[in-house]
């Protein structure tokens, strides 16, 4: 397990070098138009282009403009230029409501996932099956972006249910929090929700074909045991791994949508801010911080993984 | 993330040609296998609905140019801020003072803004939806064409070649599959607003629609190349490969003349679903602005554009949101029948699960 664990963290390190590296591509080295003119902004004053080129050293060779560059992120050294913000403080801002958001989401997509996932396996090809699958299908293909317009509209200005937009701080009144978060957590988790179910279902139906199932059966478990202590529980494995890698993306990218959409000031919403400004330092830390996050999310649902499942680690060590 | 082509999409080796159950009803022998396929797929009657459905999407995207010629006179950028529009006897002012944009008229103004002004530019929302669709379908399906040339390439010679071929180029595209895509397709998007670049020859402008077709190519590449590389790795091993060898076919010939015919039916049901995923990410980026560019309209950015109106025109917002909706169903549905149709194992392991056939048929 040890060494499985140091080969996943050395492989992780790896790809956090590339990805920093990626970001240095995108941002620095994309010829055509000058790095700092870029960096600087849209109407950018000529002296601040210019104070920007000596601070990102870009008179210097590549690799040292690379050093500098991650020397700044990780001294929290990222500033945006019009108004002159660092990075790291709008971001750090920002976390409460992006996590907020995004575990708020994730509990639920997880709990309806698994419950509809679960009754349409139990009662595969029965009409409550049908009914589930149907719904599930409709829940992927809704994009948030016609969701959270037509909730929205007909719960928010219609019926005036929900607050219009915004965050309100745990700390500062939960009960208006909750109502803050509910229509969000929905948009965001009811794609989730579908496909949840649907691969719960699939991955039942596998494992109700195995022998220990038969096994189960034969030793004269009730059926309640048989389905939640064999099938249900080794069916789970592979939707941790799943809901490990979904909340890592979510948090990182999907949650921005849905900030943008409902006013939600998170680190998403900072960004869509920045793109329509085209500020890109905030970009820049932005996108480095999430893709980090996400490698390292990565990296231990892999352990979490062969952690659970012992067959992956042997795997593993044995074909080394 | 949207549905992402699971690798469980994977139609066994051996494609349509290989292990195909005998038929329900006597007398299809004598078919071929994309015959066969073709007769499972039109007895789907829900994918040949949704098939039918994209068919009408798509001709209401392409007559876009007659609609605003002929009944709309306008084109999807043109504004009409400070014009009036008759309705019978009734003068209506396009956008009001106050910036409320026109409501939807039908076929009062004998179709002229059919559903209305877009903002307090006062452009033609239908004009708009028209073109809009066609920059975000022709972003699908192109997007969709690079991807799978792509994944067919880096497929083949990873799962041909083996070796450190097959290392590089599966890493590369483990690395790829673990970036988070959007914030990546933000960082390019927003880095070539300004100025664009230039790769060898092709200059690819600021605002120009290749930069998101770009992005979403590169980064939906790892989904589809990497069951294609494990389709090529267990297809390397039947016997006509060694056959092709035999004979003393180079590795080129093997590989586009003896492999690759038989990974069409993962091809074909990956595109269609790699165009519904695209289409989703495009709608993301423009919607977020960094993807198509103003005042050229998409979907994306026409929801991004009505939301703001929402109270008072909600339809601005939504029935955007209706049309990428309903292009991604069709495609999901339709890709998916296609797999059921191509994939006959497929089948069989759906019926096994309601106990109607051997679960052994299924077990690979």
């Amino acid at each position: 397990m040890l060494r499985f664990i140091a080969r996943r963290l050395v492989g992780m390190a790896f790809v956090l070098f590339i990805v920093s590296i990626l970001v240095f591509l995108i941002f620095n080295v994309i010829p055509n138009s000058p790095p700092a003119q870029r960096l600087a902004g849209k109407n950018a004053r000529p002296f601040l282009v210019k104070s920007i080129e000596k601070e990102w050293g870009f008179d210097q060779s590549l690799p040292e403009q690379y050093v500098t560059m991650m020397k700044k992120v990780f001294n929290g050294e990222l500033i945006q230029y019009s108004p002159r913000v660092p990075v790291d403080d709008r971001i750090k801002e920002g976390i409460p409501a992006t996590l907020s958001l995004s575990i708020g989401a994730g509990i639920i997509w997880l709990f309806f996932g698994l419950l509809l996932g679960y009754i349409s396996a139990i009662k595969a090809g029965g009409w409550l099956d049908r009914t589930i699958t149907g719904l599930a299908v409709a829940g992927i293909s809704i994009p948030v972006f016609l969701l959270a317009p037509v909730l929205i509209y007909f719960l928010t200005f219609k019926l005036e249910i929900f607050p219009n937009g915004g965050y309100v701080g745990w700390t500062e009144d939960p009960w208006e929090w909750l109502k803050h978060l509910i229509l969000p957590w929905f948009t965001l988790a009811v794609l989730s929700i579908g496909f949840y179910s649907r691969v719960l279902r699939s991955n039942m139906l596998d494992v109700m074909n195995e022998d220990y199932v038969r096994t189960a059966r034969a030793k004269g478990l009730s059926e309640r045991q048989v389905m939640t202590r064999h099938v249900l529980r080794n069916s789970l494995i592979p939707i941790i791994t799943l809901f490990g890698l979904d909340f890592g993306a979510t948090i990182a990218g999907t949650a921005i949508i849905t900030e943008v959409l409902y006013n939600i000031d998170g680190i998403g919403f900072y960004a869509a801010e920045s793109i329509n400004k085209l500020e890109l330092p905030p970009i820049m830390g932005i996108t480095l911080y999430g893709a980090f996050f996400v490698v390292f999310v990565n990296a231990l649902v892999d352990i979490a993984y062969a952690y659970l499942d012992p067959r992956v680690r042997l795997g593993a060590s044995a074909s080394q | 993330m949207a549905i992402d082509p699971q690798p469980e999409a994977t139609v066994p080796a051996g494609g349509p040609g290989a292990a195909l159950p005998a038929e329900p009803e006597g007398g299809s022998a004598g078919y071929g296998p994309w015959r066969l396929a073709l007769r499972r797929f039109l007895r789907n009657r829900v994918a040949v609905a949704f098939l039918i459905l994209f068919a009408l999407i798509v001709l209401f995207v392409l007559a876009a140019p007659l609609w605003a010629d002929h009944v709309a006179h306008t084109g999807p950028n043109e504004t009409h801020t400070l014009q009036k529009l008759h309705v019978g006897d009734e003068v209506r002012e396009v956008v009001t003072p106050e910036g409320k944009p026109i409501g939807p008229q039908l076929f009062a103004a004998d179709g002229k803004f059919f559903l209305g002004a877009d903002s307090r530019l006062g452009r033609d929302e239908m004009v708009r939806l028209m073109y809009g669709g066609r920059t975000s379908l022709f972003i699908g399906v192109v997007s969709g064409l690079i991807t799978t040339i792509l994944a067919v390439v880096l497929g083949l010679l990873a799962g041909y070649y083996r070796g450190w071929v097959d290392s590089v180029i599966s890493r590369a595209l483990d690395v790829l599959w673990s970036l988070p895509v959007l914030l990546f397709g933000i960082a390019i998007g927003t880095s070539l607003a300004l100025g664009g670049v230039t790769i060898g020859p092709i200059h690819i402008e600021g605002g120009s629609i290749w930069v998101p077709i770009l992005i979403i190519s590169i980064f939906y590449t790892p989904y589809v190349a990497r069951p294609i590389r494990g389709e090529v790795l267990s297809l390397g091993e039947k016997e006509f490969v060694e056959a092709a060898i035999a004979q003393g076919a180079g590795p080129l010939r093997v590989m586009f003349g003896e492999i690759l015919p038989n990974l069409a039916s993962t091809i074909i049901v990956f595109f269609a679903l790699n165009i519904a995923n695209n289409m989703l990410f495009e709608a993301a980026l423009s919607f977020l602005g960094a993807g198509v560019q103003p005042p050229n309209s998409s979907w994306g950015t026409m929801i991004s554009v009505g939301e703001e109106l929402l109270t008072t025109q909600p339809l601005l917002a939504i029935i955007p949101g209706l049309m990428i909706m309903l292009t991604v169903l069709s495609l999901n549905i339709v890709g998916d029948g296609l797999r059921d149709a191509l994939d006959p194992r497929s089948k069989i392991r759906f019926e096994a699960h309601t106990g109607t056939a051997e679960p052994e048929g299924a077990a690979v």
